[in-house]
């Protein structure tokens, strides 16, 4: 089973790397949408594959089928939603200028790998069981949407960066404590709902304001 | 004696039918008759019958320029095995000097264009150089992480110990590999999302404009030589996506040459369905073979 879980952290880093190197909003939103699905189920595939190692523990309960279920649908669907939606009223389609142009972000989003392997070597082994990879992917993957925040004008884009971070420490998450509580799993949902709620009003408030949801221009108000 | 004739004389017969079959697949696909699946061959017969033409402006250099291009991919031709058989030459590191016969023979084309003093072969010549110089490291790391994987640093040993049991547990940088491979395949030789190689229009060519002012044997060779520089990058790719099970068998070979047609039917496929990229483009398309081939390299090291 650890080869499914692999071959679905490998593709997680693709599409990191796939959101880098995009200039279509529409595109970015559903790089993400598809990684949100892909998280979603990576709980019970862990599950399925300590089940299937040691036969003892318990295999997949309601609550863990729930929660897959309310984070498919919080990150693949309601989260793509609001943003296109965000992103049509905004009438914007593509980042024309980031600060870090795409061939180097992907060069960025390569070292960030990099790092978070070396970062992984440097951490005792007994700091995360279960897939060796599941804690570098995880590491890259907040480092990613970290760059994504720092490195795009446009607000939608720097959600998205925000959506990424908060995917990644999801990861960590589950490499941790494999075991999340409901209780605490659901507010982190209901927080980054909230936020990317939130962030699409405002969103769309500043393109009513300003004609353009550039964040950099926003400097000049202060004067 | 069965190596020999495997690595040496197949190719060098079967090497040009491989752009024959890109255009009958791009014909078929547009609804056309197409030119004849063996035109290379009328082509090349053609103009190795014709004398050349050389400009007062050009010295030994654009003489030359074919010619040490053709032999730099026919020695590159020794060491590629294919379906499994041992090359002819075999030593452990052949996998640079593969790397550095491919550079030699641009090396050699693009200076034989700069030769020439034409301001068009000079644009040609640059773009050559600017992708082949992203192209390369991409290729190279791929190598060494199959090399990693495998454990042998000698391309026979690579690409002959590549098994389905190495597939069956390494799939995911097997793979990453293979589209940094196919990547690179498309931008050596020229073909759709980063060179058109139907196009006449100056200004838009890459490859094909440093070879304009070469004519009869000279253009015959050049001709040749990249259709062989496809057969060897085609053939390694080929041996990556269809591993055998270790052991020299005709049926590996088969599966082999049906393999290298099967990749011309795709390249063709992929010329008939995309545009070619705007060419500030083709760098990040170049570095996500690299970041490929890193991705590769990272998880085959994590694993030993």
């Amino acid at each position: 089973m650890n080869e499914l879980i692999d071959a679905l952290m490998v593709l997680l880093v693709l599409m990191n790397l796939r959101l880098l190197g995009s200039s279509r909003l529409a595109a970015c939103i559903r790089i993400v949408a598809t990684e949100g699905i892909a998280l979603g189920l990576l709980p019970l595939l862990l599950v399925w594959s300590q089940t299937s190692a040691s036969s003892v523990e318990p295999g997949l309960s309601g609550r863990m089928i729930f929660l897959s279920v309310a984070s498919v649908l919080t990150r693949g669907v309601l989260f793509p939603w609001l943003l296109l939606k965000a992103q049509r009223d905004a009438k914007v389609r593509r980042e024309a200028e980031p600060f870090l142009s795409y061939p180097l972000s992907i060069i960025a989003g390569v070292l960030t790998l990099v790092l978070s392997f070396w970062l992984r070597s440097r951490l005792p082994p007994s700091f995360a069981s279960g897939p060796p990879l599941l804690v570098p992917v995880a590491l890259s993957t907040i480092l990613v949407g970290l760059l994504v925040v720092v490195s795009r004008r446009l607000a939608i884009s720097q959600v998205l960066g925000y959506i990424v971070m908060e995917n990644g420490i999801y990861v960590l998450g589950l490499a941790l404590v494999r075991e999340i509580p409901a209780l605490v799993e659901m507010g982190v949902l209901l927080d980054a709902f909230v936020a990317v709620f939130v962030m699409s009003i405002v969103t769309h408030h500043i393109s009513r304001q300003f004609d353009h949801i550039d964040v950099d221009q926003m400097d000049s108000l202060k004067g | 004696m069965t190596a020999l004739l495997v690595n040496i004389l197949l190719p060098l017969i079967l090497a040009p039918l491989l752009p024959g079959i890109i255009n009958r697949t791009k014909a078929v696909m547009a609804g056309r008759k197409g030119q004849p699946l063996f035109q290379l061959y009328y082509d090349l017969w053609k103009l190795l019958r014709k004398g050349a033409v050389y400009s007062r402006t050009t010295s030994w250099v654009f003489r030359a320029g074919p010619m040490v291009a053709l032999a730099a991919v026919l020695t590159a031709l020794v060491i590629v095995p294919l379906g499994g058989s041992s090359a002819p030459l075999h030593f452990a590191g052949d996998l640079i000097l593969l790397a550095y016969l491919m550079g030699l023979a641009r090396f050699f084309i693009v200076l034989a264009a700069l030769d020439t003093g034409s301001a068009f072969e000079g644009m040609g010549a640059s773009r050559e150089v600017t992708f082949a110089a992203l192209a390369e490291p991409a290729f190279l790391l791929g190598l060494a992480a199959l090399a990693k994987l495998t454990g042998s640093l000698s391309l026979t040993d690579i690409l002959g110990g590549l098994t389905w049991q190495i597939w069956s547990f390494g799939a995911p940088e097997l793979a990453m590999v293979a589209a940094a491979v196919l990547i690179v395949f498309l931008t050596e030789n020229s073909r759709i999302p980063v060179d058109d190689p139907n196009t006449h229009l100056e200004l838009t060519m890459i490859h094909e404009v440093m070879v304009l002012d070469h004519s009869g044997p000279d253009f015959a060779f050049i001709l040749y030589g990249s259709a062989m520089k496809m057969w060897i990058l085609g053939a390694i790719l080929v041996q990556i996506v269809l591993p055998g099970t270790g052991a020299v068998s005709p049926a590996h070979l088969g599966v082999s040459l049906a393999g290298m047609i099967g990749l011309a039917v795709l390249v063709g496929m992929v010329e008939s369905v995309m545009a070619r990229l705007r060419m500030v483009r083709v760098p990040q398309l170049l570095l996500t073979a690299c970041a490929f081939s890193v991705l590769a390299i990272i998880l085959v090291l994590r694993r030993s």
